[in-house]
């Protein structure tokens, strides 16, 4: 059943290339059915989900390389399931926002299609090896989509992307190996390698993998200060690129945290979790400070994702620091985490969308070019003024949800980082509010004649992603019921 | 020492004994066909390599022939087969290239006998057969590497030529050396006598010996005829030089430092591990800002033979450095052939931007490139990523952490120089229309379909190359 989830996608990809001469209007078509077909079956999962006990539901696990003891092992838990259905949730988005554009949409879609398939592989992935095959693919894709359909300096931009975040992974290489070497008997399984927790009580070669798994997962995620491939990468991609590599992408290096890193390294990770605490804090103020200072609309945005994945640091960071803190605590922290990757994904994935939509009128994400648009485009107004207020955390969206877990969760071990990480808030509030009041208020001023409002391909794309923010601000129930089982068993890993 | 007289079974040898068939009866085949027929010896090499391939499956136990000089175990075979089936890829690359060239048939005679030479390389058990495979997998290819009879040819071939012949006199020194200190030359007899010697002396005939050896994988230090030779050679012979001898150096090292050499003495992993960072980086920074695509692919193959030496290094460290190191060995040779087959396939480029817009003009030959260089640099899933992950834990569990990280850090830089391949050619930009040609177009498609899949099969394969190894 997993196994469909993820590969369905590639499946339709193969067969939109492998069939000669198929129309723009098939191709549409083909996408956007096979992302649905992805999303119903995905909500199966959720339906149907009941972790067995030890977490996982759906697991499989078939030997695949055993002379290095590798499995095709997949398997979803709370940690999973939220990331693999938003992971859907964009990627359908993104089809469905896509309708209208005609540039060899075949290889685009059959692109999109591909990473979808990576990037739910990545999700469920309980083999190291398997991880990482996905991890690279992502790179490879996002390469593609970001040198292929980007903008006028995307060649640099996605080259940059490429051997950056392929560093990353080359470190985080580094660190399976060391993993894979330092358990008895010698395995990539995550889960095995949870149990095991072989580098335990190590000293040197716990804190050596740590730092090689920690330099990967930061440059993907990213924190300070490994961002600046970032702002470039998402100025010059697409949209719908920008709302997957933000949305979805970014998830797989926080997401690594929490996976790999807490429960695989428990002591190592006590022992430096304060180091996390700071990056995930300097993270916060400077990525929320460096956005205020852009005019760039696009840009922006990439730079309040560096500012919240530095929340879901601070929490993880926090939920390490054991002696000053509940597990009640830690365990909220966790939630929060997981609730903000989701959360931010939704919210960002959107806030990139609209960002596509304002390119389009303007051929230009400066805001200084435009103002006053809310007396044409009222709705576009709208939608932007309800994801720039569920990005800086309102109450009534999901963002809210998150950052007040993780605050709630981190006050405790980490005081003071939480109350200097609180005043990021601050900034992310002024920063939106001042790019809101540039565009769409005052006198009108625009590049072209007449900026066009929010048209019902682009509602149908973008609207359910604000909807979704706002269902999980109201209604959290449903969501947090499958993520704490699962934070509770990382956070009791993480305090062996 | 007694000879033993008991194994001399020349059924042990069958793919061996193809290849020089297939190469006597080539030239005599060439002799007498018609210029338009001589493509039936191409046909007679291919066959030859099936049965040679299907030789090896049935290559019975693990054992030494003919007074313990030759060894077929599982590095043999492996061996045998990867270089058969990359010269069937190389055929294929050959054909148009050679097709009513009026000495078509002695090109398939020539690659023959140095793949006869290679293979000879890998089984070697005796310090003399080495020497002997040393010759046979370089006098042809001197050959075929001035075989268009053109200047940059003539160059590449005379350079080739001096530099194997110098190095072949260093390393028949060394064998000296090391018979003089041993009183032997088989490997089994050597590693005893070998732990009384004197370490200074055992260390400059290892040297010598390694230094003939790395010149036929195109290892630093003595890398400069790789550049010069792929570039001056016609693209399919530069096709075969940079990738089929290197097979039988790299197992005959690998043999001669884990068989030949007594475990304590003289550091020769720490010897290796330093040319193997040296050649992986020296290889990267060089190919750096190559435009031409032969030479940046030659620079490559440099820095693969870096990889793949630190299998090598941790030959008795790990139990992972001879699976690593076959199958790295096999994934290189089938990645590299098929960026070549694109090169081959498209005669009229040379230099990256002459690929602008391959993706419009040829989608599936430029899928085989992005395929081909994103596999050499190790990407997941192709095969050259279980290589490289395999040798990479190998020589972790060897000790060699510093080696594992600057080969990580020389892998991100190598995406930088394969991209700048890349980009052009899935640039939608227009573009003139490449002429193409059929057969190395196949050894393309053959290539890169290759290495995508043996990376996920890789366990049914090294599981394969084990069993055929034990005489399962």
């Amino acid at each position: 059943m997993l196994s469909a989830v993820v590969f369905l996608p590639v499946a339709v990809a193969v067969v939109l290339l492998a069939v000669p001469r198929t129309s723009d209007r098939l191709v549409r078509w083909l996408w956007i059915a096979a992302t649905a077909i992805d999303l119903a079956l995905v909500v199966g999962l959720w339906i149907g989900y009941s972790p067995g006990p030890g977490g996982f539901a759906y697991e499989v696990n078939v030997k695949w390389i055993p002379s290095i003891s590798s499995g095709y092992h997949l398997g979803v838990d709370g940690l999973s399931l939220p990331l693999v259905a938003l992971t859907a949730v964009l990627f359908l988005a993104c089809a469905v926002y896509s309708f209208r554009d005609s540039d060899r949409l075949r290889s685009y879609a059959a692109l999109f299609l591909f990473l979808q398939t990576v990037c739910l592989g990545l999700f469920v992935a309980l083999d190291l090896i398997l991880f990482f095959v996905f991890f690279d693919l992502s790179i490879v894709g996002m390469y593609f989509v970001i040198a292929g359909w980007g903008h006028r300096n995307a060649a640099k931009a996605a080259l940059k992307f490429f051997l950056y975040t392929f560093l990353g992974s080359l470190a985080l290489l580094l660190g399976f190996i060391g993993l894979y070497l330092a358990a008895t008997p010698h395995t990539f399984d995550i889960v095995e390698l949870a149990r095991q927790a072989p580098l335990t009580g190590t000293g040197f070669a716990g804190a050596a993998v740590l730092i090689a798994l920690g330099i990967g997962f930061a440059i993907k995620t990213p924190t300070v200060p490994f961002h600046t491939w970032l702002p470039p990468a998402h100025t010059e991609a697409p949209a719908a690129g920008s709302a997957i590599l933000a949305g979805v992408l970014l998830k797989m290096g926080t997401y690594g945290f929490v996976r790999i890193m807490m429960p695989v390294l428990p002591d190592t990770w006590r022992r430096y979790a304060i180091v996390f605490v700071f990056v995930g804090v300097v993270s916060v103020i400077y990525g929320a400070l460096v956005s205020l200072a852009q005019r760039d609309f696009k840009r922006m945005i990439a730079y309040t994702s560096v500012n919240h994945m530095g929340y879901i640091l601070l929490a993880v960071g926090a939920a390490g620091i054991v002696a000053s803190s509940t597990a009640q605590a830690r365990e909220i922290a966790v939630t929060g985490a997981v609730t903000q990757m989701v959360s931010h994904g939704l919210i960002t994935g959107a806030l990139f969308l609209l960002s596509g939509v304002l390119y389009q009128r303007g051929q230009t994400y400066e805001m200084d070019s435009y103002g006053g648009l809310a007396g044409t485009a009222p709705r576009f107004a709208g939608l932007t003024a309800l994801a720039a207020f569920a990005s800086l955390g309102l109450p009534g969206f999901s963002g809210f949800i998150a950052e007040f877990q993780i605050f709630t969760g981190s006050l405790g071990s980490a005081p003071v980082s939480t109350v200097v990480a609180f005043l990021g808030i601050l900034v992310t509030a002024a920063l939106f509010l001042r790019a809101f009041q540039k565009i769409f208020l005052g006198p009108y001023r625009a590049p072209t004649d007449r900026v066009g409002d929010i048209t019902v391909v682009e509602g149908v794309a973008i609207v359910p992603l604000i909807a979704a923010a706002v269902v999980i601000g109201i209604f959290p129930r449903f969501l947090l019921e499958v993520i704490e089982p699962a934070s509770r068993i990382v956070v009791t890993l993480v305090g062996r | 020492m007694p000879m033993e007289m008991m194994d001399e079974d020349p059924t042990a040898l069958l793919p061996e004994i193809f290849l020089a068939v297939a190469a006597v009866l080539g030239l005599l085949l060439g002799s007498y066909l018609p210029r338009h027929r001589q493509w039936l010896v191409a046909l007679l090499a291919a066959v030859a390599c099936a049965g040679g391939i299907a030789a090896t499956m049935l290559a019975g136990p693990t054992r030494t022939v003919f007074g313990g000089s030759y060894i077929i175990d599982v590095a043999t075979n492996a061996g045998r087969l990867i270089v058969l089936i990359s010269l069937v890829v190389a055929l294929f690359l050959s054909i148009d290239e050679f097709r009513g060239h009026p000495r078509e048939s002695e090109y398939y005679v020539l690659t023959l006998l140095g793949a006869l030479g290679t293979v000879i390389l890998t089984g070697a058990n005796d310090l003399m057969l080495l020497m002997a495979g040393y010759l046979l997998a370089s006098i042809p290819l001197y050959a075929v590497a001035g075989f268009a009879k053109d200047d940059p040819g003539t160059e590449s071939a005379l350079k080739y030529y001096l530099l194997g012949a110098l190095l072949g006199v260093i390393m028949l020194g060394g064998v000296t050396v090391l018979f003089g200190a041993g009183g032997a030359t088989a490997y089994p007899d050597l590693r005893s006598a070998l732990s009384s010697a004197s370490p200074a002396v055992v260390a400059i005939g290892l040297v010598a010996v390694l230094a003939g050896l790395l010149f036929k994988s195109g290892a630093v230090p003595v890398h400069f005829w790789v550049p010069d030779v792929t570039e001056g050679s016609r693209p399919p012979a530069a096709a075969f030089l940079t990738t089929i001898p290197k097979i039988g150096a790299l197992i005959a090292i690998y043999r001669l430092v884990s068989q030949g050499l007594p475990e304590t003495g003289i550091d020769w992993p720490l010897v290796i591990a330093v040319i193997a960072a040296a050649s992986m980086t020296v290889g990267n920074l060089a190919a750096f800002f190559q435009d031409n695509v032969r030479r940046l692919l030659a620079y490559s193959t440099i820095s693969q033979v870096g990889y793949l030496l630190m299998a090598v290094a941790v030959a008795t460290r790990s139990d992972l450095a001879l699976p690593g190191l076959v199958f790295y060995l096999g994934a290189y040779a089938l990645t590299n052939l098929g960026a070549f087959a694109v090169v081959c396939a498209l005669p009229s480029a040379g230099n990256v931007t002459d690929y602008q817009g391959l993706i419009k003009t040829r989608p599936w030959l430029a899928a085989s490139l992005v395929i081909c260089l994103l596999g050499l640099v190790g990407t997941p899933p192709t095969a050259v990523f279980v290589g490289k992950l395999t040798v990479f834990t190998a020589a972790l569990d060897g000790g060699f952490t510093w080696l594992v990280v600057l080969a990580a850090v020389n892998t991100v830089t190598s995406l930088f120089y394969y991209l700048r391949w890349i980009v052009p050619a899935v640039r939608p930009s227009p573009a003139p229309a490449a002429t193409q040609v059929r057969w190395a177009a196949v050894g393309a498609y053959i290539a890169a379909v290759s290495a995508l899949v043996l990376g996920p099969l890789s366990d049914v394969v090294l599981r394969g190359l084990w069993l055929v190894g034990r005489g399962a």
